[in-house]
């Protein structure tokens, strides 16, 4: 574990060899019962709490499919434009790990439910089509806790402790084609696949997709071959990528690390990394186990899946307004960029603005505000946009506040700072905090007389015509409120004052 | 000619994780033929028009509602197994060290 990892910088190792990726992305689906049994899927829940004699595979227990799961697994394939089986059938995955009591996991082997489509995905401003080569159905596995031992893996602990809670909720695996041609943008072009997925589960309503709680896993496959070469090189497949952020990373570093491996005449080992996200390298996870090993067999508790045409085409005929499509209305709608619009999609701000906007704010105030204020907010915190304790409506009436005029830009920052430090709602942050634009006249007035007297060369230059100059007293008169003066009202009191029309 | 080698039988003792001594695994390589060999007799009965099968019944598409039932305790979960931690299963060590 000591051994110090060696990396050829990215663009030399890109100038060398080029990319072959995979990714192999698992959904929990957001049923309200597991794959195989009643029990509840609550995430959360106190350990072994969900849990029947069939997800704990107690004698004479026996699986039956929950319908739901099927559904939305068809769903997702005719989302991804893949053709779905007419017959199929669940596999047992046998191995010896406890995360399963029933010592093999019911999954999908050569017989997956959806098979040979494609997402279509937009990196710089072009669109990588990543082929789909199957999507598959299966139940998630219980979690453990390796006690002892030095790093809290499974290698070297003590003993484990198992959670069966997690066992059998129904768990979709997408896989894609092996992509080709990302060149140097295979990293961003790995993140936006992992978005857009993301997004289609989302707009398909069949999981939460949190990455963070574990909704959306994905493993990272990548390899490299010598420029000129068309033989793919050994892959290694990364698992634990928790993040948008770590699935490029992932790619990246795995590419210098390889090639660093490459150019010194090693060779790859096949083998499962470990990402860590705090260093944003990998390591070396157990070897991967060949297929064979695992002695796929058809599941003899559960007879064939055989989706009848008509319920499929049904099924498609209801699929939502895709991601992609609902990106190019809105992006009409509000009037934007494709620039901006990209960058609301890659700061996963669209949904947060479209809320935004639902709520009564003008696109462009919603964009503004998000994209703004808040990102830099959520970055300081490192944290996703929608993670900030702020919700669309509360932006939106702070929008309501900005144009009404009563609270400028400052001080509508200022309100979004209280309302994020859990200060209750806008309103209350403005009432707590005294955020209130100075609209007494008398009051104004009163600075304005101070301001003048203060600057009066300023002043004796805008009575002599050079109107530019009021933008010093403007700035004298907000300092003076500390910002909370309406700038263009002070405007025009002044030139009032100095007998100037404007 | 056997239908399963020495080294196949080894080899799925060892992905069970079972510790077994040379004698054992000839006595079971042994075994396993005869078995294997008598359930290859069953392929040979049939014919072209039977399609091989995995489930003895004509069903498909047999599924439940997505209603969520009542689970057991965690003390009804637990009670069966031979050690607990913290509400949860205990199992001996996984993995050794990493070689």
């Amino acid at each position: 574990m000591t051994t110090t990892t060696t990396l050829m910088p990215y663009d030399e190792a890109l100038e060398r060899y080029e990319p072959v990726l995979g990714l192999e992305t698992h959904v929990e689906l957001g049923t309200a019962s597991k794959m195989f049994c009643g029990c509840a899927t609550t995430f959360g829940a106190a350990p072994n709490t969900q849990v029947c004699p069939v997800c704990l595979a107690l004698p004479g227990a026996l699986p039956v499919a929950n319908e739901k799961a099927i559904e939305s697994t068809i769903r997702i394939g005719l989302a991804l434009n893949c053709s779905i089986a007419s017959w199929c059938r669940f596999a047992r995955k046998n191995y010896f790990y406890p995360d399963m009591p029933k010592n093999y996991q019911i999954s999908q082997y050569d017989e997956p439910l959806c098979t040979d489509g494609y997402l279509d995905v937009e990196v710089d401003g072009t669109v990588v089509r990543v082929g789909i080569e199957r999507v598959h159905l299966e139940e998630d596995t219980g979690k453990s806790t390796h006690v002892g031992g030095a790093t809290g893996r499974i290698h070297g602990a003590d003993y484990s402790i198992v959670d069966y809670n997690r066992a059998g909720i129904p768990l979709v695996e997408i896989v894609t084609k092996p992509i080709e041609g990302a060149d140097r943008l295979a990293p961003e072009v790995a993140r936006a696949y992992v978005t857009e997925l993301r997004e289609l589960m989302r707009a398909l309503g069949v999981s939460d997709v949190r990455m963070e709680e574990g909704s959306l896993r994905c493993d990272v496959n990548v390899s490299l071959m010598p420029r000129g070469s068309s033989e793919w090189g050994t892959r290694t497949e990364t698992k634990n990528v928790n993040s948008l952020r770590s699935v490029e990373r992932a790619v990246r570093h795995e590419i210098e690390r390889q090639a660093a491996i490459l150019s010194e005449g090693g060779r790859i080992v096949q083998e499962t990394r470990h990402f860590h996200e705090d260093t944003g390298t990998t390591t070396s996870g157990r070897s991967k186990e060949e297929a064979q090993d695992y002695r796929y067999f058809p599941e003899p508790d559960l007879v064939p899946i055989a989706p009848d045409p008509a319920w499929v085409a049904e099924l498609k005929a209801a699929l939502p307004e895709l991601p992609s499509v609902r990106r190019k209305r809105l992006q009409q709608e509000w009037g934007v960029s494709d620039l901006d619009m990209q960058a609301m999609h890659n700061a996963d701000a669209i949904d947060l603005v479209e809320a935004t906007v639902a709520a009564g704010a003008p696109p462009a105030d919603a964009r503004k505000w998000w994209m703004g204020e808040l990102a830099r907010r959520a970055n300081e915190a490192a944290v996703p946009l929608s993670d900030l304790r702020i919700t669309p409506d509360q932006v939106a009436r702070v929008c309501a506040l900005v144009a009404s005029g009563a609270l400028n830009d400052k001080l509508a920052r200022q309100v979004l700072e209280g309302v994020l430090e859990g200060e209750g709602t806008p309103d209350e942050v403005v009432a707590s905090r005294g955020l209130q634009i100075v609209n007494d006249e008398g009051e104004l007035s009163r600075i304005i007389d101070e301001v003048l007297a203060a600057n009066a060369d300023a002043a004796d230059k805008v009575r002599g015509g050079k109107i530019a100059a009021v933008g010093a007293l403007v700035g004298g008169v907000m300092k003076a409120s500390r910002g909370k003066a309406d700038a263009a009202r002070a405007r025009e009191l002044i030139l009032e004052k100095l007998g100037v029309s404007a | 000619m056997s239908a399963i080698t020495r080294d196949e039988v080894a080899h799925l003792a060892r992905l069970s994780r079972l510790a077994l001594s040379d004698e054992e695994l000839d006595h079971y390589a042994t075994q396993l033929d005869v078995i294997i060999g008598s359930v290859a007799r069953v392929s040979e009965v049939a014919a072209e028009d039977v399609p091989p099968s995995s489930h003895a019944l004509p069903l498909t598409n047999v599924f439940r509602p997505d209603e969520v039932r009542p689970c057991l305790t965690p003390e009804q979960a637990l009670s069966g197994a031979p050690a607990v931690e913290d509400q949860r299963f205990r199992v001996p060590r996984i993995l050794g060290e990493e070689a």
